[in-house]
């Protein structure tokens, strides 16, 4: 295998499975940058998983190859359906945010699979004809030596989630709405006495959140695992919650910390292809994306400090 | 004394809504609600056999929610319960299986204290971590949760002996001299896969509750949850407390999984995903409120929906997974107590305004009554 070709399989294959961390972790990060804490991204994503794969086996035979780019917003439309019981739960209801994220993440999975069998009467559905597979970019795939790498047969919802990541980064840094969802997340009554309203603010956060763990779990289910089943989104949600905290709350910090999961993931997966990783016993290939989290995290951050009014209710004096 | 009486009510409302909430969605989806619930009282209470599942289901979920509850009264997240308990599960299995000739009284003991022992050694990790260096708990847990789950497939897979496996993907049956299943349980429940476990499960709440209320060691970890500055200030080590209660919480998970191991399966096989029981067992935690007593009934109302669910596709139609969409409802209603406060509060306002113009009216007819006798006044 040449070099070329090895550093290609490496990074179409991390593109591949970062992508939907990449989206997730930044769903996560606008709904705690607001102040509301999301275990639940796991169950959302499932949800978006769910609605991606009953739109695409559903309308695959009329929309033919941009099927799974609607099938994208199928499940951006329903995770945020979904994440709306977490927004009513915590900010109207003062749930405790814990609480309402593990209801959502044991809700997302009995009720996919209850309605994958009231639909199709079994619990898992047969593999969509329309999947994401690889994509060339136009143009910058033309690009010498780095095209090729970059932007030839690569996974195009990922560039998207790059593209999302950025400007994330713009609107929660250099908006007036960002500025107001990050007063809220770090001092509600402060935000609440210069006249923003605090559960509006709080609501659109986890509202973004859903949206793109939707869409997050509509890539899992669109490019890896290609059907629904239980087993569809298994972990991939904690992943992006612990992307979203390796990566300080900060979108291009999520991002980051996507695509070192990614890549360790894809070593995981590809690395038996691979020369020098041949020989290692597949036992810490399998382990060393979350032993190396660890240690990244213990030795490289060390505290890392969420917004200060995470988790905490908002009640206004009556 | 109120303030449970209050969470009591919460909790039974939320079951009231949740079981509520399922008649719906089988109402919407042309199932008929009555006969899925007595299909699913009737395959939990059905028969000796059906009791001895439910409780062999308990089991494990008070340990799991024992162990959540340790370590969030610490101001701890412990989302690594699975793997806690996964650690115990193959280590007593193990374990048990390379000393087929031990004797009962001298394997059960060892055996329970070396699964506790793993799944506290699991999570005293992240907890020194986190005390340490500031890590955060709950990504180390998530973390280890894997680094666990591949470790015990592996271990199955390639370390163990041949000798004691059945096939690459199962260990063979732990030997009487290690299995906590006794012959006059197992007659009575008709050969349920009950054990002692349960015994154990249940000593374990008075004596989790005891070192958490009655204890300085439980005195400690309370001040530091509720805290960490003040307790430090008065003398408490956040550090030490911190491991201590980390490690609690994984033992109990770590007992669970061992009792899993030499109590229901009596086996080791290839796992597919981290054990159930770590999640199940936050949601019995969240839904008993951080009670001891609410994880007992918590985790009997979790295992009744769990194994009455089984029953519910053969007879009524219903697929099984509507009991896990009543349990989250459930725990959302626990969860959102406000809203039952609200409701309670809004239904009490109405009384009270039904009683006030009742008595109002009384008062009217009296007064009209006694008119000529009233000089005005309040």
């Amino acid at each position: 295998m040449s070099l070329m070709a090895m550093f290609s399989l490496v990074i179409s294959s991390t593109l591949v499975y970062s992508a939907p961390l990449i989206f997730t972790s930044i769903g996560g990060t606008f709904s705690e940058r607001g102040g509301v804490v999301n275990v639940g991204l796991e169950g959302i994503m499932g949800m978006g998983a769910f609605a991606s794969v009953v739109f695409n086996l559903t309308f695959a035979s009329t929309f033919g190859a941009a099927t799974p780019w609607l099938g994208l917003i199928a499940g951006a439309v329903v995770g945020l359906l979904f994440s709306l019981l977490h927004a009513v739960a915590t900010v109207t209801l003062r749930a405790d945010h814990i609480i309402s994220g593990t209801v959502i993440n044991l809700m997302a999975p009995a009720l996919g699979v209850f309605l994958i069998k009231v639909l199709y009467g079994k619990g898992q559905t047969v593999p969509i004809s329309q999947d994401f597979g690889y994509t060339s970019i136009p143009g910058l795939s033309h690009i010498p030596v780095l095209g090729q790498l970059f932007f030839a047969k690569t996974s195009g919802p990922a560039w998207l989630a790059i593209f999302v990541a950025v400007l994330s980064w713009y609107i929660i840094f250099k908006t007036k709405f960002g500025l107001r969802l990050r007063s809220v997340g770090e001092n509600p009554q402060a935000a609440d006495t210069l006249g923003l309203n605090v559960a509006r603010l709080r609501y659109s956060g986890v509202m973004i959140s859903g949206l793109l763990g939707g869409i997050g779990g509509a890539v899992v289910a669109q490019s890896i695992s290609l059907n629904y089943s239980a087993s569809t989104i298994v972990g991939q949600g904690f992943m992006a919650m612990a992307a979203m905290i390796f990566g300080r709350w900060n979108p291009i910090g999520a991002l980051g910390a996507s695509l070192f999961f990614g890549l360790s993931q894809s070593l995981a997966v590809v690395g038996a292809q691979l020369p020098g990783l041949k020989n290692v016993p597949s036992i810490w290939l399998q382990i060393a994306p979350y032993l190396l989290t660890i240690i990244v995290l213990v030795f490289f951050f060390g505290k890392t400090r969420a917004p200060k009014a995470d988790g905490v209710n908002y009640i206004k004096a009556a | 004394m109120t303030a449970q009486k209050n969470s009591f009510s919460v909790a039974l409302f939320s079951v009231l809504f949740g079981l509520i909430i399922g008649a719906v969605i089988m109402l919407v989806f042309g199932y008929n609600p009555i006969s899925g619930y007595v299909a699913l009282l009737g395959s939990a209470f059905g028969s000796m056999q059906d009791i001895g599942s439910v409780l062999t289901q308990m089991t494990p979920l008070i340990l799991t929610a024992l162990g959540f509850t340790v370590a969030q009264t610490a101001g701890f997240f412990n989302i690594g319960l699975s793997g806690q308990a996964l650690a115990g599960w193959v280590g007593a299995v193990w374990y048990a299986l390379s000393f087929p000739d031990m004797p009962a009284y001298l394997m059960i003991p060892s055996a329970l204290i070396l699964g506790t022992g793993l799944g506290a050694l699991a999570s005293a990790i992240p907890g020194w971590l986190r005390a340490q260096f500031g890590a955060s708990e709950v990504i180390v847990t998530i973390m280890m949760n894997y680094i666990l789950l591949f470790l015990g497939n592996n271990i199955l897979q390639n370390t163990m002996a041949k000798g004691i496996k059945d096939s690459a993907e199962t260990t063979k049956q732990v030997g009487a001299n290690a299995s906590l299943q006794m012959k006059w349980l197992t007659d009575l429940t008709q050969g349920s896969s009950i054990s002692a476990g349960i015994f154990i499960a249940l000593l374990m709440i008075v004596v989790v509750w005891f070192i958490m209320t009655k204890t300085t060691l439980g005195f400690e970890i309370r001040a530091v949850g509720l805290n960490a500055d003040a307790a430090k200030y008065a003398g408490m080590s956040a550090k030490r407390n911190a491991v201590v209660a980390m490690a609690i919480s994984g033992g109990l998970a770590g007992l669970a999984g061992t009792i899993e191991g030499l109590g229901n399966y009596l086996n080791f096989f290839t796992q597919n995903g981290s054990p159930a029981i770590g999640f199940d067992g936050m949601a019995v935690a969240l839904l008993g409120g951080g009670s001891y007593l609410g994880v007992l009934a918590a985790a009997a109302i979790f295992s009744v929906l769990k194994i009455g669910g089984l029953g519910m596709p053969m007879s009524s139609g219903v697929p099984f997974e509507l009991v896990d969409i009543v349990t989250a409802s459930i725990i959302f209603f626990v969860g959102a107590s406000y809203l039952i406060q609200l409701i309670q509060k809004r239904v009490q306002a109405m009384d009270e305004k039904a009683a006030q113009t009742a008595a109002a009216k009384k008062a009217a007819k009296v007064g009209s009554a006694t008119d000529k006798n009233q000089k005005g006044g309040e």
